[in-house]
């Protein structure tokens, strides 16, 4: 069967981790478990980012012995996906850092972790 | 009952639209245009053996410059958040509070963190030859700086000097950007140092340079906000 | 053939270690799954020929924010006790 294959399988992999994500923070009332369901979505996008770079039968982009200079354009798979990555996964870590801050500031104030209890904004 | 009945409807648009994506996914068979591009002049323009280094440093080294930024701004504004009101106090009175941890632990921390540290900036040093760089690097320092906390929880950590060379990394890095435009072809270009033996540690111009600035900055950063989140433990 | 095999072995594992992380009551099972997800996806971008990416998520997503998550639930049980 055609999509019994290594790029397929992983893409299917990050769009149901998306979605579990995005279920998650629906639904959840603890304020820990919704601050999960975003790095799990942040996991997803990242292995479908790097599964649409994946060629058939290629290695990794790094130019060494195994490889010769003027042949690499058919040796490595797509280095451009895996450069913006590799910036997202640095900056998904800062955001959840953020998320956490708040997190504890607000526990402060109502000593409660659920988020049926901050009402202070609804009309 | 709407509500489970909203989300549920929300969840169901998603799935359909990502069966859309999945359907149409075919698998490549050759690099993209771009890709071919860069991994055919790649060797001849900047000299790294690690395309994705070069892409990350030299290509599109204004993102790298944006993200840089963006891991300033949310260290900053953690520790801004995280403001703690406890009196001073010495090693002693913070002992009370926390937990001791075993020995085996303070042993074996104090032989693996050197070599934790060390292997971190061999990683950042050699990140345009094999798979590393900067961010890595960061990383891993900022995990043997975890070790450290775990071990020891009362240890008082210097802002001042995590503060100090985190500035200095960030202007640093920016002024070699500057110096791009004054002697070579633009702004974070390559070629500022003469390009070297292919895949010799001295090669790819300014590629090592800048990426044992960001090194030294992202795992600054990152242990900073670490320290802060283990200090609000010693908070009453 | 093998990676095949063993790209479907970690893709399952990733999924049903998901379903724990958002159905677990106890919040710290939870958080260690969220952990084991970060560390199987790892292997899986070494599969996917991304030995870059596999660094930086192992060290990142299963040792900092695994942490950093520690942390606070420390905090919030010491403050609402």
């Amino acid at each position: 069967m055609e999509y019994f294959n290594i790029e397929y399988i992983s893409i299917a992999t990050g769009f149901l981790l998306i979605l579990i994500g995005i279920f998650g923070i629906l639904t959840q009332k603890n304020l820990l478990k919704i601050v999960i369901g975003f790095t799990l979505f942040d996991t997803g996008t990242h292995i479908v980012m790097v599964s649409i770079a994946y060629v058939r039968g290629r290695t990794a982009p790094i130019i060494d012995e195994t490889i010769n200079v003027s042949d690499a354009v058919n040796r490595i798979v797509d280095p451009l996906p895996q450069a913006l990555v590799l910036t997202a996964i640095v900056i998904g870590l800062g955001v959840t850092a953020l998320m956490l801050a708040y997190i504890l500031k607000l526990n402060k104030e109502h000593k409660s972790l659920d988020i049926a209890s901050f009402k202070d904004l609804k009309w | 009952m709407l509500k489970k009945g909203i989300i549920l409807a929300i969840v169901i648009a998603f799935a359909a639209i990502f069966f859309n994506l999945f359907s149409s996914f075919n698998g490549n068979t050759e690099l993209s245009d771009l890709s071919s591009y860069y991994a055919i002049n790649e060797p001849a323009q900047v000299g790294a053996a690690n395309l994705v280094t070069a892409i990350v440093v030299t290509y599109r080294g204004l993102d790298t410059l944006g993200e840089v930024v963006i891991l300033f701004l949310s260290a900053a504004i953690v520790s801004f958040l995280l403001k703690l009101h406890y009196n001073e106090q010495n090693d002693e009175e913070r002992k009370n509070g926390l937990r001791p941890s075993s020995e085996v632990l303070q042993t074996a921390t104090r032989i693996l963190v050197p070599i934790i540290f060390m292997f971190g900036a061999y990683v950042f040093i050699n990140g345009h030859l094999t798979p590393g760089g900067g961010f890595q690097g960061g990383a891993i320092i900022a995990s043997g700086f975890v070790l450290l906390l775990l071990a020891k929880p009362e240890m008082k950590i210097n802002h001042q000097l995590i503060n100090i060379i985190e500035s200095i990394s960030g202007i640093s890095f920016v002024l070699v950007g500057i110096l791009g435009i004054l002697l070579a072809d633009g702004f974070l270009d390559n070629n500022l140092f003469g390009l070297g033996t292919f895949g010799t540690l001295i090669s790819a111009g300014a590629i090592p340079i800048i990426y044992i600035f960001i090194g030294l900055k992202v795992g600054s950063e990152l242990s900073s906000i670490v320290g802060t989140f283990n200090e609000t433990q010693k908070e009453n | 053939m093998i990676y095949i095999i063993l790209s479907v072995f970690l893709s399952l594992f990733i999924l049903g270690m998901a379903v724990v992380a958002v159905h677990n009551k106890n919040v710290k099972v939870a958080i260690i799954a969220a952990g084991i997800v970060s560390l199987f996806s790892s292997i899986l971008y070494l599969i996917l020929a991304a030995p870059d990416v596999a660094m930086t998520e192992a060290a990142i997503g299963s040792g900092l924010s695994t942490v950093i998550f520690f942390y606070v639930l420390n905090k919030i049980r010491k403050n609402n006790a």
